[in-house]
């Protein structure tokens, strides 16, 4: 519900209320969906690797299923990511892909390696050594997250647009920023509703599978 | 409808498409357990 709100409100923040920008018109409002979209990715794949490191510390199984479920979520947001901001690329630089951005190439090697994490998990035996396997794995890519949050930051030179916040402070005007404050949080919440509704649907799916096997 | 417009709509539409298929994933999922329960309860009063 809260999710609904907020992104409800976003949207008709950032299509009726935001500010113009001067430069890019009407597609700078692809903006507020490409970013909190891209931030709940990295947001949900470090969920899952959060998760991924309990398991391999305490060894509970019930991590594995909650970093699966992170990991599953955070692509689902990556993929959305990819696909906004490649039509906002084809809006601003009449191409839906460039090569010689490495804030894009870097994303989307993120995105390939999370989807490898599913055809690893699928190719093992379920168990114990299963969830281990894939906890190692989704914790090493948990690295290329800072690389690609850090390659937009650094990337002044290129044409990808630069970080809104600065060390000086915002660098974008109130308007924008309060209506992408509303978009952000209202993603994530989306992001954490889809959490919670697809964990709890695997758990029960798992406890449906265990009593059907006690009964037969 | 400008250019720029088409876009902006598109980029927009990709996302709300998105959550209707989710929504329409959990609506199967959820008819998938309950079919699934009721084998269950099924089993449960023979066994």
């Amino acid at each position: 519900m809260l999710a609904l709100v907020l992104l409800g409100a976003g949207v008709g923040l950032a299509l009726l209320w935001a500010p113009e920008d001067a430069d890019q018109g009407a597609t700078q409002r692809i903006f507020y969906l490409h970013v909190p979209v891209a931030l709940t990715a990295y947001a949900m794949l470090g969920w899952g690797a959060w998760k991924a490191l309990r398991l391999l510390w305490t060894r509970e199984e019930r991590y594995d299923l909650a970093s699966y479920t992170g990991v599953h979520i955070g692509l689902i947001f990556a993929l959305l990511t990819l696909a906004t901001g490649s039509i906002w690329a084809r809006a601003s630089w009449g191409v839906w892909w460039d090569w010689r951005e490495r804030q894009l190439v870097v994303f989307l090697i993120l995105f390939l390696f999370y989807s490898a994490y599913f055809m690893l998990r699928y190719s093992l035996e379920p168990g114990g050594a299963r969830g281990r396997i894939s906890a190692v794995y989704a914790l090493v890519g948990v690295v290329l997250i800072p690389v690609s949050f850090l390659a937009v930051r650094l990337a002044d030179q290129f044409l990808h647009p630069t970080p809104l916040i600065r060390r000086g402070g915002p660098d974008i005007e109130a308007g924008m920023l309060f209506t992408f404050g509303v978009c952000f949080a209202g993603m994530l919440a989306l992001g954490a509703t889809l959490y919670a509704n697809e964990l709890t649907g695997k758990r029960l799916d798992a406890r449906l599978r265990e009593l059907r096997e006690v009964l037969t | 409808m400008s250019s720029g417009d088409k876009y902006l709509w598109g980029a927009y539409l990709v996302v709300l498409l998105a959550v209707l298929v989710w929504v329409a994933i959990i609506a199967l999922k959820l008819q998938r357990l309950e079919r699934e329960l009721g084998e269950i309860v099924e089993l449960a009063r023979r066994g």
